[in-house]
């Protein structure tokens, strides 16, 4: 019996069919749930900044908080603007959901727990989280509200300056692993944390940090989405599904980006001691606490922070990041050609 | 074998479509989605014959950054969209001659009409080699060696249109009071605050 059903799910199309379908589901489903709690613990930790309790009431410690605004959300109705360009503005959610759940499939969660292995795994999740800006751009033009396109203008500018400097952090991370296969980056960083990349590439870190709050939108970058000015920019128009689909987008967008964070530059699955278990499971388990990490970092950085100016934004993306980012690759492209470390392959 | 051959069905059917889509439909907007959508299969097209490289580049610098810049700039136009399909007709005999030039170009490339020296390498020895080495170091084999003066002078080129479309739309407007970052950290107490003396009934 068991040979034929190892058969089936190796040999027989339709059999492989249903393991990728199994795989999708075990990566999804758990990131839902870690989307549903990192609105939780968002809203836990910023209480906890203001002095607050935050949400207590919806089930033990208000535990359960997620599942009441979800369900609260699904029983709204769905309202599209009688002037809004109906096809447009239902598809820009779905594009920003999307675009957060298939940049998974290329990230390790432990040695070889990985849906696609691809040889060019950086460049799939630069590409896909270029995408993003889709949802928000058709969003804000299809509502046909001056708010919201405002608020699309406004992100499609600040994540199109902030992905140039992503785009060269990424560069130095692959000159030190010598490769654009996520898990052999994280090969590259095994033994212990003195060998995470975030150590000699430590204002890279800084920078990629940093431009990912300017790609998800967080303070102090929430400019597209700033209340003051323009009501809620691109959402403004949205309620109910749509809406919720584009708060989960959003969130799993930022876990994505952690996750990114912590493959390149926190040693992705690897123990931070060497003689620390990084199996396949504790690998995980590793993995998950680092972006977890990182996540608490973006809550902190929202409860603490206010917004920056437009322009301030803008310069510090262009006349900043963008020419330290260029000056490090040279540096890194330097110091690994004349000090004999450029990786082998 | 079969789900290959469907995606390359699906994936070339949904790109001339696309394609189609973006010359016949009346909105400009849509036309750029639907140019979007059309570089997106093509990148399905590229990874199905092994060139994963070329098919991220295409997703990252087409439809990441080259047609959100398009899509920013058609948004805010205030067209006249029945104005804009008049001259459909008028247009077509170039459209046309642009096309067969193009199409003439392709098949010269691919040895068509007898084989020239330093023609593309047809697809079957191309598959063998992808095999051979992983896509990226292929391109950074030949790049950087065989092609080096011809990739620096295509980075030249860039820079050299780069600076034409600032030197275009720089203007320099007097009266424009900017921020000086370096200026405002740089500023100490001793320049910033003077202690007066103020004699009484005197003023400052």
């Amino acid at each position: 019996m068991l040979p034929v059903l190892i058969d089936f799910f190796t040999n027989n199309w339709l059999g492989r069919a249903l393991v990728i379908l199994a795989e999708c589901l075990a990566v999804t489903v758990p990131l839902l749930v870690a989307v549903a709690y990192m609105t939780y613990v968002d809203r836990k930790v910023w209480a906890s900044i203001q002095l607050r309790r935050g949400p207590n009431v919806v089930g033990p410690f208000g535990l359960l908080q997620p599942f009441a605004d979800g369900l609260k959300l699904m029983l709204k109705e769905t309202i599209v603007p009688s002037s809004a360009n109906s096809v447009l503005f239902i598809i820009a959610p779905m594009i920003t959901f999307l675009t957060a759940l298939i940049a998974w499939a290329v990230v390790p969660f432990g040695d070889g727990v990985v849906i696609a292995n691809i040889n060019v795994g950086i460049l799939y999740l630069f590409a896909i989280s270029s995408l993003g800006v889709y949802g928000v751009i058709i969003a804000g033009w299809a509502s046909n509200s001056k708010y919201a396109f405002l608020g699309a203008l406004r992100s499609a500018a600040q994540m199109v300056s902030y992905e140039v400097s992503i785009g060269f952090v990424l560069i130095t991370v692959l000159l030190c692993a010598g490769s654009l296969n996520l898990s052999k980056v994280v090969l590259a960083q095994s033994g212990g944390f003195w060998h995470w990349y975030c150590l000699p590439l430590l204002p890279m870190f800084v920078i990629y940090f940093v431009s990912s709050l300017a790609e998800t939108n967080r303070t102090p970058f929430d400019l597209p989405m700033s209340e003051a000015e323009l009501v809620q920019g691109f959402q403004t128009e949205y309620s109910s599904m749509p809406f919720a689909l584009f708060f989960l987008g959003e969130y799993a967008n930022m876990i994505l980006l952690s996750a990114l964070g912590a493959v390149l530059f926190l040693g992705g699955w690897m123990a931070p001691l060497p003689f620390l278990p990084s199996n396949a499971a504790w690998g995980v388990f590793w993995f998950a606490s680092k972006i977890a990490f990182l996540l608490f970092v973006f809550s902190w950085t929202k409860g603490t922070l206010p917004r920056y100016r437009y322009d301030q934004l803008m310069r510090l993306g262009w006349k900043v990041f963008l020419p330290v980012s260029l000056a490090y690759v040279v540096l890194t492209a330097a110091v690994l050609q004349f000090g004999g470390w450029v990786p082998k392959s | 074998m079969i789900l290959q051959a469907l995606a390359f069905y699906v994936f070339a059917a949904v790109t001339m479509a696309s394609g189609a889509m973006v010359v016949v439909s009346r909105n400009p907007v849509y036309s750029v989605l639907f140019l979007i959508l059309a570089f997106f299969n093509a990148a399905g097209l590229f990874v199905l014959i092994g060139a994963e490289f070329v098919a991220m580049i295409l997703v990252i610098v087409y439809v990441g950054a080259v047609a959100v810049l398009f899509l920013f700039v058609v948004m805010m136009l205030d067209i006249n969209i029945t104005k804009l399909k008049e001259g459909f007709l008028e247009y077509l005999p170039v459209g046309a001659l642009v096309a067969i030039v193009l199409a003439l170009e392709i098949m010269f490339g691919l040895g068509v009409f007898g084989s020239t020296p330093g023609t593309v390498m047809t697809l079957g020895q191309h598959g063998a080699k992808v095999a051979a080495v992983e896509n990226t170091r292929a391109i950074g084999q030949v790049l950087y060696t065989q092609y080096f003066y011809l990739f620096q002078v295509a980075g030249a080129v860039l820079l050299v249109a780069m600076i034409g479309a600032i030197v275009l739309t720089l203007r320099s407007r007097p009266g424009v009071r900017r921020q000086k970052v370096g200026e405002q950290l740089y500023r100490s107490k001793a320049d910033a605050i003077s202690v007066v003396k103020v004699t009484t009934r005197g003023g400052v």
